[in-house]
């Protein structure tokens, strides 16, 4: 099997330029990619554009890079979780492009499987749809929409091994999958990094196929956003 | 009285149906699934990516990989599915989702909805809500008949941008029940103790009334 383990997240991120195109898995702070978001902060790489459901919150996550000033686009379906953001939004320092978060999930996985454009019925008649060219099919409009790709994918997996096959665990799996196809490279840090053969290929997730780098992550801290008990 | 937003979800969970898989928005449609009937089976899908979406976690049970999509920490039930956001949309796209429960700022009287973005003070994102409102076959809205500052919120035409067109099928309101018709919001149940003049007088779209219209019943 082909290796794709690299030490960590300094080796895996130590060829992200400035004015990177980044694809960031996640949901809210769920599944975040911490160690190399960490590492983009320690290096300073800038000018960037990240391609991630949400924009973390003020302290933590891509909210971390938004108070560097490190993110010139952010492209996303909901922010409403972090005021810099908004701030930096409503006051024109930022460029954001905001998508419906399935026709996100899609041109993602657009991107990954080689299909340039599909249709959706999502924000037609609205200002989503704007300037974009739509089509009626059995009676409903729809909107063309265009596959997005990465220079760099970076996803969390809970357990991968050193042919870069990946395992989510719970909700933390979100828009981890579709980017790990989207990307030029791919990124993946896992909690867990195992030998190949110990994880059972019928539970895979993400074939291997589409990661370039795999490390061990370190001190996770997955924070939780809305603490809810019973 | 008019109803609280408890009320709301109760008489929202009336319109639930056996085997029905359900999406619910923030807020007052989370509710909705305090009140689904004793004995009922309903699939809750959060669109992050879960469909059997359990209760609030114990202290104990508390997983930040288990979230929903108001990034609350939730459980699964016997019989969740967990997915990726790419098929938890095709599964929401493709219509095998019965019923979404959403909030909203405004819906027009040809069954428009405005509820993500109000220009210049919040730009927080549409999330799901314009894949949910442009693909389910039946969409709800629970929300406040009036703004706080007493303007309506069911109007002609929406003032803000829209998050989809004619595809709010009904509303809850603190104050009555209406229908999205081709004649505008027909009135079909009134809050108890709320009368028909009220209801109208908060109405600024189109509303019809046709015979007597009974008192909510939660």
């Amino acid at each position: 099997m082909i290796n794709k383990v690299v030490q960590d997240a300094a080796s895996a991120c130590a060829d992200i330029p400035d004015g990177a195109t980044l694809m960031l898995g996640g949901f809210g702070l769920c599944g975040i990619p911490e160690n190399s978001i960490q590492e983009i902060l320690r290096k300073g790489i800038k000018d960037l554009t990240c391609i991630s459901n949400n924009a973390g919150v003020d302290d933590f996550g891509i909210g971390l890079l938004l108070q560097r000033r490190q993110v010139k686009k952010m492209i996303s379906s909901y922010v409403g979780e972090n005021a810099e953001f908004e701030r930096q939004l409503l006051s024109g320092e930022l460029e954001v492009e905001l998508i419906p978060q399935g026709t996100l999930a899609e041109r993602i996985r657009a991107g990954g499987a080689g299909i340039p454009a599909f249709f959706t019925p999502a924000g037609y008649g609205t200002e989503v749809g704007e300037g974009k060219e739509s089509r009626e099919f059995h009676g409903k409009m729809y909107l063309m929409e265009t596959w997005l790709k990465a220079d760099f994918a970076l996803v969390k997996a809970w357990k991968g091994d050193t042919a870069g096959n990946l395992i989510y665990k719970g909700t933390a799996r979100n828009f981890n999958p579709m980017m790990a196809t989207a990307g030029k490279i791919t990124i993946a840090e896992v909690e867990e990094l195992v030998p190949v053969g110990e994880l059972d290929p019928n539970m895979i997730h993400t074939p291997g196929i589409y990661v370039q780098r795999i490390f061990q992550g370190k001190d996770y801290e997955k924070r939780i956003e809305q603490r809810t008990t019973r | 009285m008019a109803l609280d937003k408890h009320g709301i979800a109760k008489r929202i969970a009336r319109e639930l149906q056996e085997g029905y898989y359900v999406n619910l928005g923030i807020g007052i449609p989370t509710l909705v699934a305090n009140y689904i009937p004793e004995g009922m089976n309903v699939v809750l899908q959060s669109e992050n990516g879960l469909l059997g979406m359990g209760p609030f976690p114990t202290e104990d049970e508390v997983d930040p990989d288990m979230i929903n999509a108001g990034k609350q920490t939730v459980t699964t039930l016997p019989g969740s599915a967990i997915f990726s956001s790419a098929e938890s949309f095709g599964m929401i796209r493709g219509e095998h989702v019965q019923l979404t429960v959403l909030g909203a700022m405004e819906v027009s009287e040809r069954g428009d909805i405005a509820n993500w973005k109000i220009p210049g003070k919040m730009v927080k994102g549409m999330g799901g809500a314009m894949d949910l409102v442009a693909s389910a076959k039946n969409i709800i809205v629970a929300m406040q008949h009036t703004s706080k500052d007493g303007q309506s919120k069911l109007l002609k035409d929406c003032s803000l941008p829209i998050t989809g067109l004619r595809c709010v099928k009904k509303i809850v309101t603190d104050l009555a029940v209406l229908e999205v018709t081709e004649d505008g919001f027909k009135l079909l149940e009134r809050a108890p103790g709320v009368t028909v003049e009220q209801i109208q007088a908060a109405t600024a779209g189109k509303l019809t009334v046709q015979g007597e219209i009974p008192e909510i019943n939660v």
